[in-house]
């Protein structure tokens, strides 16, 4: 409890020294009021007393609105890993300019990291906290167990899984990196309309449209009302894909995917 | 720059989910569940996600509108309001409180079906009281 005391206000000073500085025309990060946590804009350091920096929002969301509405203003944000990682792929696509966002780095704490069975929980600039070590996909017993399987029990199993969907759209809707202008999961050409719960497309649909793109924050999930495990389907879809390609999404804006398809004149916005 | 997330309850049924909405110089953006909500703890379902959307549909009815013969009018909340209770008062007159029932929501707040169970019980005098979710 200490040490996460001692980084909020690590955090308040860098955010703090931001605005009076006027480098940064608002902060974006959590706040907290009356027991709830939400994500906030600090526009001048007479809120930073209440910032927060859990629990876990896909916060890239949030400056990916800001940003298009306020297209002069620089951003200040706070950013775990994943968050981070979240905007590196939001400017591949041009949701995001990197030029107008400065990050405060947070790095995960041991706990967090293994809540979110997280293989990177830290930034590329770490700012505030101590980076520990990730853990690799492939130790995660809920993987392990599955992958053990063959392929018929696996098919199974998420069959299983996908029967509980409401279709809520809650996965798409909290993802950070699901942002095409026109989603195909609202398509009845390839997702039946009013069939709950619906068919195992729509879940892979997901999974193959955005298996360059996963950061793997875990946000579907969390957003998941039914307990879906989507983060493992995301998580051998990226593991395929470092085998395959040694690609890793989030890394660096300049890494293109190897998965692009589009024609060269065909425009990149809102894939 | 006025961005904000006001902390809300989803309208669309009993159960009170948490959200915070988001509006950007007033205009509704996405709603965004709240982690830290005890009985939600961050998932919502497609209501909750789409709770947001009546509110700038150009579908909505923004006036009380009069059934005048065939036809549906615009009218004031006033005229309306007048035409309700001096109709209520009329039938309770005419044929009983009973021939009066009153039907509550579950996408109200709970003191909202209170004061309908309340106006219904205190000032009509009758017992025809309930809500959609038994419908």
């Amino acid at each position: 409890m200490g040490i996460q005391e001692d980084q909020i206000r690590e955090v308040q000073e860098i955010a703090g020294r931001l605005l009076l500085d006027k480098q940064v025309a608002a902060v974006v990060g959590l706040f907290s009021n009356h027991g709830h946590v939400g994500p906030h804009l600090f526009s001048s350091v007479d809120d930073l007393p209440g910032l927060a920096l859990e629990p876990r929002y896909p916060l890239a969301l949030d400056c990916r609105t800001l940003l298009s509405n306020f297209p002069k203003d620089r951003l200040g944000v706070v950013v775990r890993g994943c968050d981070e990682r979240a905007l590196i792929e939001m400017a591949k696509l041009q949701q995001v300019d990197m030029e107008r966002l400065v990050f405060i780095g947070v790095a995960c704490s041991d706990d967090q990291a293994r809540q979110c069975a997280c293989e990177k929980p830290y930034p590329r600039q770490i700012d505030v906290g101590e980076k520990v070590d990730g853990l690799s996909p492939l130790d995660d017993k809920k993987v392990q167990e599955l992958i053990e399987q063959d392929m018929d029990a696996r098919l199974v199993f998420w069959q299983q899984e996908f029967s509980r969907c409401i279709k809520c759209y809650g996965c798409r809707n909290a993802c950070p990196v699901c942002i095409c202008d026109e989603c195909l999961l609202e398509e009845t050409c390839w997702v039946e309309g009013g069939q709950i719960p619906p068919h195992t497309s729509f879940h892979l649909i997901r999974t193959f449209h955005i298996a360059d793109k996963c950061v793997g924050c875990g946000a579907c999930e969390a957003a998941c009302p039914m307990e879906i495990p989507l983060t493992i389907l995301n998580k051998l879809m990226r593991e395929k894909l470092k085998e395959l390609f040694h690609y890793e999404p989030g890394m660096e804006v300049s890494q293109r995917s190897p998965l692009i398809t589009t024609l060269e004149e065909a425009p990149i916005r809102g894939l | 720059m006025d961005y904000k997330n006001v902390l809300t309850t989803c309208p669309y049924c009993g159960c009170g989910c948490g959200i915070y909405q988001s509006s950007i110089d007033g205009q509704l953006q996405r709603p965004i569940p709240d982690q830290t909500h005890p009985l939600s703890e961050g998932r919502l379902c497609i209501k909750g996600w789409s709770a947001h959307e009546h509110v700038a549909s150009p579908d909505r009815l923004t006036t009380p509108l009069i059934r005048r013969g065939e036809n549906l009018e615009e009218a004031s909340w006033d005229e309306a309001l007048s035409l309700v209770s001096s109709r209520l008062m009329e039938l309770r007159k005419q044929h009983g409180p009973d021939s009066l029932a009153f039907l509550s929501s579950a996408k109200c707040t709970n003191e909202e079906n209170y004061l309908l169970m309340k106006f219904a019980r205190a000032v009509i005098g009758t017992n025809n009281i309930d809500h959609c979710a038994r419908l």
